[in-house]
């Protein structure tokens, strides 16, 4: 789960890391009051979770409680990248000496944990990695040890940040540690005029699979910004992504799946036709996984047919067949779009027979992986009924 | 031959008494394994009577060790207990750790991958289906029906797209088919088992998948460039995965430009490995090397 830089900021002073929590406010008539509270003039700051809020103007400056309230008006209900604003942070504008960029992320090649740190924060990393390359220093943090004194003194030389910054480095490892983070950043982690630092933003990524240590993360679900199949998909315990075309997509495993769409994105190329989402029900396929998974895509006024793509492994196809017909019938009148199967693997003569036997209306058995997704984007684009 | 896994591997399973790891100890068992306990704490001392054999279930993977010379271990325990149970093999002296659990949070996986590597053990996985060496012995959950031994070298992040392929290539066979998981911390990598397949006797090509996220491909093409000589046909999952968005794998999610699939497409064909558009046309392509070789 990615936060919003209000909830980093919450988690960071947990840890003692030092920041400025400042007000959040959903209606820009809270902003004037808000400000005042921070000292009149206040930075305005879009709270959604991708980056670039800067450049799409989600971030803006107020120099009164009354301009707080204006660009409060202009940035609430903005879109960045998608995403809804629903939220902004007020925070008093700092007096900002120096900008410097810092981050804890998973190293995947090396199989342990990376310190970024530049002293030209402020800007994108990337774009840094780019023009000045030699301002970055990476640190590999081994993670049987973590980071102590000594790496935390080691990653402030490297980087090239003022003494005393070990304090602040300790605390934010604290934060990735405890809070069973992949990803703490903070950019710009600024100098104050006064020489001490402070955290001016936070990104922070939670590791969902260590959800079950933190019951107190929960409160970070961000339901409003949520897309409501995938708000009522997870409600329903399923592993669904809404995509913004016309081909429903069922599958068993996440690779399958993935592969499902670039398929289906591959054979409707020529009509224009792509997936509509990304649905792994995983191995056990059950009727009532069958007719959830369904019933989600069904209610996407978009799908204009339905693929199912299974392979029995330890599933057998018999079972998914089953599945298939007994969803059909819960779903009634909702289940009105074709749906092409195709099954391969465990029991799979079992599978077809039981699907050709029914008979049903909706359902048309394609052999073949590319062949049922070619099928099922000609009948999304309306052609070959 | 085959990678990692052989039919003179001893394999032990941790979690033996749960529901998932008698089905599939059942399952190995059946394909041929040679399953020589099943550590449970607090168990130790029961057997558990599968088909033909009864196994016996130890406390302790060292107690399993020391009464088995157990030298492979398959992980069947929930996510939470994962940790410990990898540490335990390790300091058992298990050289080969197969990790099946899905959902343990990444910085378990660090920290027992750590205490692995320190250890010299290989890990395989979290969240994978395992290793299968057909007709030689089955750790995880691969269904052993699916292809017979032959002398294609598979190795996937995805456990249904080891299944396609498989069953799409199941007239040619497999040496070892190596599910390596899709989380961001994997034991064992793509080039780690194309280093082995590339040292192999028994294998003559090698299927790599892929998927979105990290760089893990891109780094497995740079190597077969300079590494591989036997031929490698590709396939990468996920041109369709938009940015910012986690694919059902921990780790498949696009970022930003980084992590996309025509990324590590374009990486794959400059390193001469031939990728196919969708899995049929991947066997389709192997199928032509095969008939070169």
């Amino acid at each position: 789960m990615d936060l919003m830089e209000y909830q980093a900021k919450e988690l960071f002073a947990r840890h003692g890391v030092p920041v400025t929590l400042g007000r959040v406010i959903e209606d820009p008539a809270e902003a004037a009051e808000a400000a005042a509270e921070l000292g009149g003039r206040v930075v305005v700051k879009a709270q959604v979770k991708t980056g670039g809020r800067g450049k799409a103007g989600g971030v803006k400056l107020a120099a009164t409680p009354e301009d707080a309230v204006a660009k409060a008006g202009e940035i609430l209900g903005m879109d960045i990248k998608g995403h809804t604003v629903h939220r902004v942070l007020l925070a008093p504008a700092a007096d900002i000496a120096d900008e410097y960029y810092f981050s804890f992320v998973i190293d995947r090649a090396n199989r342990e944990y990376l310190c970024i740190a530049s002293t030209e924060g402020g800007v994108e990393i990337e774009v840094v990695a780019h023009t000045n390359p030699a301002a970055i220093a990476k640190v590999s943090i081994d993670p049987a040890v973590g980071v102590d004194d000594a790496k935390a003194a080691e990653i402030v030389a490297a980087a090239g940040f003022p003494v005393g910054a070990q304090d602040v480095v300790r605390k934010l490892w604290d934060v990735f540690v405890a809070e069973d983070a992949s990803l703490v950043e903070v950019n710009p982690l600024v100098k104050l005029g006064d020489g001490s630092l402070e955290a001016l933003d936070g990104k922070v990524t939670l590791d969902d699979n260590a959800a079950y240590r933190h019951a107190d993360h929960a409160v970070f679900e961000d339901h409003a910004s949520a897309d409501p199949l995938e708000a009522a998909a997870l409600e329903k315990g399923l592993n669904y992504v809404k995509l913004d075309g016309s081909v429903g997509i069922i599958g068993n495993g996440a690779g399958l799946v993935m592969s499902t769409l670039d398929v289906v994105a591959y054979a409707g190329s020529r009509y224009g036709v792509k997936p509509a989402n990304f649905l792994d029900i995983g191995g056990g396929a059950s009727a009532e996984v069958m007719a959830n998974g369904l019933g989600i895509i069904l209610s996407d006024r978009q799908v204009r047919s339905v693929f199912v793509n299974v392979f029995g492994g330890i599933t057998a196809c018999d079972a998914v067949s089953n599945g298939i017909m007994q969803a059909l019938e819960l779903l009634g009148d909702q289940a009105d779009k074709p749906l092409v199967v195709r099954l391969d693997g465990n029991n799979v003569e079992e599978g077809r027979k039981i699907l050709a036997q029914a008979n049903h209306p909706l359902v048309t058995v394609v052999e073949t992986m590319d062949g049922a997704a070619a099928r099922a984007a000609e009948l999304a684009a309306g052609k070959g009924r | 031959m085959a990678i990692f896994l052989t039919e003179k591997s001893r394999v032990v399973v941790q979690g033996m008494t749960g529901s998932e790891g008698q089905k599939h100890t059942s399952r190995m068992l059946a394909a041929g394994t040679d399953i020589v306990g099943g550590v449970t704490p607090g168990k130790g001392g029961l057997s558990i009577d599968f088909a033909k054999r009864s196994i016996p279930v130890y406390g302790s993977c060292a107690d399993a060790v020391k009464a088995t010379d157990a030298d492979a271990s398959v992980v069947f325990v929930p996510p939470r207990f994962t940790k410990g149970a990898v540490i335990e093999a390790v300091d058992a002296g298990v050289p080969l750790v197969v990790v099946i659990t899905e959902g343990v949070p990444v910085q378990d996986t660090a920290a027992f991958f750590a205490h692995a590597r320190a250890h010299g053990t290989r890990v395989i996985g979290p969240n994978c289906p395992g290793i299968i060496s057909p007709g030689r012995a089955n750790a995880g959950i691969i269904p052993a029906d699916i292809a017979g031994p032959g002398r294609i070298g598979l190795v996937s992040k995805s456990g249904t797209l080891t299944y396609q392929m498989m069953y799409e290539l199941r007239d040619f066979g497999f040496s070892t088919a190596i599910g390596i998981g899709g989380d961001p911390i994997i034991g064992t990598t793509h080039i780690d088992a194309l280093q082995a397949f590339q040292d192999d006797p028994d294998t003559d090509a090698i299927v790599m998948i892929g998927e979105i996220g990290g760089d893990a491909e891109e780094r497995a093409a740079a190597f077969i460039k300079e590494n591989v000589t036997k031929p490698v046909v590709g396939y990468v999952a996920g041109f369709t995965a938009p940015e910012g968005k986690t694919m059902g794998h921990a780790g498949a999610i696009v970022s930003g430009s980084s992590g996309t699939a025509a990324a590590k497409q374009e990486a794959l064909e400059a390193a001469g490995v031939r990728v196919g558009k969708t899995p049929t046309e991947t066997a389709d392509l192997m199928r032509s090397v095969l008939v070169a070789v």
